[in-house]
C-alpha cells in the first residue's frame, strides 16, 4: 500500500520521465501519447470538480470539450484562410495565438456551462444525467449541420498554433506546455478543495438541507462548480484540437462524455489525481491493447465493470488501499 | 405542400413513434420497478436485430426471425440481469451509468467480433412488401403500416398485462414498495429478472422490426437508446403512459420538423440558408422539446412529483 501523496508524486514523475526518455530515445510518438494522456487528464480533472466534489453526474461534458475544440478550430481556420470572422455587426480577425484561443475557449465553455447548468440544475438524479446528455446531443447535431466549419467532416488546421517563446511544433515543447497547464490546474484545484467554497460544495453534495440551513444556497454552489468544471474541460478541448490539428463533431459525441467519465472512475472519483491516473491508464490500455487486438473495447468494458462492481475507489483506491473517497 | 405529403409524414412520424415506444417501454419499466438506469438497452435492441438477421438468413422465415429476436434479446437480458445488473440495484446512478456503459462496449465489440463490421440485411416479408392504397389517394408501404399496427398492439398488450394480470399487480406493487411485496411472499429477485427480460424482449422486437427497413449493424442501438431516453424523460421516468405519449411526440416532432422547419424558414429567408438552418434546427428539435418539458415540469409529463 502506497501513501496517496507518494503515489501522486510518482504519477507526476512518471509523466515527466516517460517523455524525457522518449526524447532521449528519439521516439516522438511516445511524447504525443503522453501529451494525449495529459490533455485527457485535464478534461477529466474538469469533470471531477462537478462529479467528484459537486456530485453532479454530467453525461454531457463533451459539450464543453467540443466548444473548446471549435473555439480553436474556428479562430485558426479564419487565420489560415485569411478571412474575417463576422458575428453580426462585429468583424474579427482569426488568430493563431494559443493564449488568445485558450481565453476564448474558456470564456465560451464557461458561458455554455452557465446556461446549461442554470437549466439542468432545476432537475436532479436521472433527469440531470439525461438533460446534460440532451444538451450534448444538441451541440453534436448543430456541429454536424454547421457547414461553414466543415459539418460532419470537421476542420483541419494545417499548422499547430503558436505560443510566444516556444516552438509548439516540437512535440516535447508542446508536451511541456500542456503539462504545465495540467499542474497549474491541479494546484488550483487542490487549493479550491481546501477553500471555504470547496468545503461548502462538498457539504452541498452530502446534505443540501443543512447547507441551506446555515444560509448558503446549494444550487448556486453547484452551478459555480459546474461552470468551473465546464471551463476546464473546454480548455482541454482547445489543447486536444491543437494536438490533433483537427476538430470534428465527434468531440461533442455522447460516447466521449462517457469516456471522460470512465477516466475519472478508472482513476478514482473525488481524488485530486484520480483523473490523471485514469487518463494515463486509459491511454496505455488504448495503445497496448489496441495494438494487440482491434476489439480492445471488450477488455476496457470488462475492466470498467470490474472497477464499478468490486473496486469503487478506482486505481488510486486499490493502490493506496483506502477504497472509495466517499460513498 | 400537399395534404398527401402531410399525411405520409404523419404516418412516418407515427411509425417512428411506436417503434420508439417499444424500446422506451422496457427502459421505463426497468427504471420504474428496479430504479435502474440502463444504457445497455440499445445493445439489446441490436442483439434482437442481429438475431433476426441470422435466423432469417438460416431459415428464410420472417416470423421465425422475429421469434428468434425475442428469444435472443430476452435471454441476453436475463443473463446480464443475473450476472451484472442485479448487483447495481442498490448502487447510485453513477455506478449504473458506468457499468451499463461498460456493457455497451462489451456487446458492441463482441457483436463486431462475431458478425464482422459489414452491415447485414433483413428483408421484409413478401406478404408485406409494396405499397397499400389508403383513402385520399395515399400510397404507403404495407410494412410500415404493419409496424404501426404491431406497435399499437404491443402497447395495448402491455397495458393489459400491467393493469389486468397478476404479474402486472406484482410489477406495480414492486414499483411502490419492494419490502412489502417481498414480505407478502413474492420472489422479488425472480420478478426483477422477469421484468428485465420482458423489457429486453421488447427492445429486441423493435430492433428486428426496424432492422428490416434499415441495415443491421453494430452501433445501431445507440441512436435509438438516446431517443428512447429523450422519450422517457419527456413522459416521466417510470410511466408507461408517459413513454407512449413521449414516443409519439418525439416521433412526430422529429419527422415533421425535418420537413416543415426548412419550409418555414424559406418564408422569410433565402432558400439555401433556410434549408441549412431549418435542417440543423430540425435535428435539434427533440432535444429542445425535451429541455422545454423539463424546465416546465422537472419530472416529465407523467412522472411522479417529488
Amino acid at each position: 500500500m502506497i501513501p496517496e501523496r507518494l503515489l501522486n508524486a510518482l504519477i507526476l514523475l512518471g509523466l515527466i520521465a516517460v517523455p524525457a526518455w522518449a526524447l532521449w530515445a528519439d521516439e516522438p510518438f511516445t511524447i504525443t501519447l503522453a501529451t494525449r494522456a495529459v490533455i485527457l487528464a485535464l478534461a477529466a480533472v474538469g469533470l471531477n470538480i462537478a462529479l467528484g466534489i459537486g456530485g453532479l453526474v454530467s453525461l454531457g461534458h463533451a459539450t464543453f470539450f467540443g466548444i473548446g475544440g471549435y473555439a480553436m478550430g474556428i479562430l485558426a481556420f479564419h487565420a489560415q484562410s485569411y478571412t474575417a470572422l463576422e458575428i453580426g455587426p462585429l468583424t474579427l480577425e482569426g488568430t493563431k495565438s494559443m493564449p488568445v484561443i485558450w481565453a476564448v475557449a474558456v470564456v465560451f465553455s464557461a458561458l455554455a456551462a452557465w446556461g446549461i447548468g442554470l437549466l439542468s440544475l432545476r432537475t436532479s438524479g436521472v433527469y440531470f444525467i439525461m438533460i446534460t446528455l440532451a444538451f450534448g446531443q444538441m451541440f453534436f447535431y448543430f456541429a454536424i449541420s454547421w457547414s461553414t466549419y466543415g459539418g460532419e467532416d470537421g476542420l483541419s488546421i494545417y499548422l499547430r498554433n503558436g505560443f510566444p517563446g516556444l516552438n509548439t511544433l516540437d512535440p516535447i515543447q508542446f508536451f511541456g506546455l500542456c503539462f504545465a497547464i495540467l499542474c497549474a490546474v491541479l494546484f488550483a484545484k487542490a487549493r479550491l478543495m481546501a477553500s471555504p467554497f470547496g468545503l461548502a460544495l462538498n457539504a452541498a453534495r452530502q446534505v443540501p438541507g443543512r447547507v441551506e440551513a446555515v444560509g448558503l444556497n446549494p444550487q448556486r454552489l453547484k452551478l459555480v462548480a459546474f461552470i468551473l468544471s465546464g471551463a476546464i474541460t473546454g480548455l482541454a478541448g482547445a489543447l486536444f484540437a491543437d494536438l490533433n490539428r483537427f476538430v470534428s463533431p465527434t468531440m461533442f459525441s455522447w460516447q466521449f462524455s462517457g469516456e471522460i467519465m470512465i477516466l475519472v472512475i478508472l482513476g478514482g472519483v473525488a481524488r485530486l489525481f484520480g483523473p490523471v491516473m485514469g487518463a494515463v491508464a486509459f491511454v496505455m490500455l488504448e495503445h497496448w491493447l489496441g495494438g494487440l487486438t482491434e476489439f480492445w473495447h471488450i477488455a476496457l468494458g470488462a475492466i470498467l465493470l470490474g472497477i464499478v462492481l468490486f473496486a469503487r475507489g478506482g486505481l488510486i483506491g486499490i493502490l493506496t488501499g483506502k477504497g472509495a473517497a466517499h460513498g | 405542400m400537399s395534404s398527401v405529403l402531410l399525411a405520409e409524414q404523419v404516418l412516418n412520424g407515427l411509425q417512428l413513434g411506436v417503434m420508439l415506444f417499444l424500446t422506451a417501454a422496457g427502459l421505463t419499466l426497468i427504471f420504474g420497478v428496479m430504479g435502474l438506469i440502463n444504457l445497455a438497452h440499445g445493445s439489446l435492441y441490436m442483439i434482437g436485430a442481429f438475431a433476426a438477421a441470422a435466423v432469417a438468413g438460416a431459415t428464410g422465415s420472417f416470423l421465425l426471425a422475429l421469434a428468434g429476436a425475442l428469444a435472443a434479446a430476452a435471454l441476453a437480458g436475463a443473463i446480464i440481469e443475473m450476472a451484472v445488473i442485479r448487483r447495481l440495484y442498490n448502487a447510485d446512478h453513477l455506478d449504473q451509468v458506468l457499468a451499463t456503459f461498460a456493457l455497451i462496449l462489451i456487446f458492441s465489440e463482441g457483436t463486431r467480433w462475431v458478425f464482422g463490421s459489414f452491415p447485414l440485411f433483413l428483408d421484409t416479408p413478401d406478404a408485406l412488401s409494396g405499397p397499400m392504397s389508403l383513402p385520399g389517394g395515399i400510397e404507403y408501404p404495407k410494412y410500415r403500416l404493419a409496424l404501426i399496427g404491431v406497435g399499437l398492439a404491443v402497447a395495448v398488450g402491455l397495458w393489459l398485462l400491467i393493469e389486468k394480470t397478476r404479474l402486472g399487480i406484482q410489477i406495480r406493487a414492486g414499483e411502490n414498495d419492494r419490502e412489502m411485496i417481498a414480505a407478502l411472499g413474492v420472489d422479488i429477485r425472480k420478478l426483477y429478472t422477469l421484468v428485465f427480460a420482458l423489457g429486453a424482449a421488447l427492445a429486441g422486437l423493435a430492433g428486428a422490426l426496424v432492422g428490416a427497413i434499415q441495415s443491421v449493424q453494430v452501433g445501431m442501438g445507440e441512436p435509438v437508446l438516446i431517443l428512447a431516453f429523450v422519450v422517457i424523460v419527456i413522459g416521466g421516468i417510470g410511466s408507461i403512459k408517459g413513454a407512449f405519449v413521449g414516443a409519439l411526440l418525439v416521433g412526430l416532432t422529429d419527422t415533421l420538423g425535418g420537413i416543415f422547419l426548412p419550409e418555414l424558414f424559406k418564408l422569410f429567408m433565402e432558400p439555401s440558408s433556410a434549408t441549412s438552418l431549418g435542417s440543423s434546427l430540425a435535428s435539434m428539435a427533440i432535444y429542445i422539446l425535451m429541455s422545454l418539458v423539463l424546465i416546465w415540469r422537472p419530472t416529465g409529463l407523467f412522472g411522479a412529483r417529488p
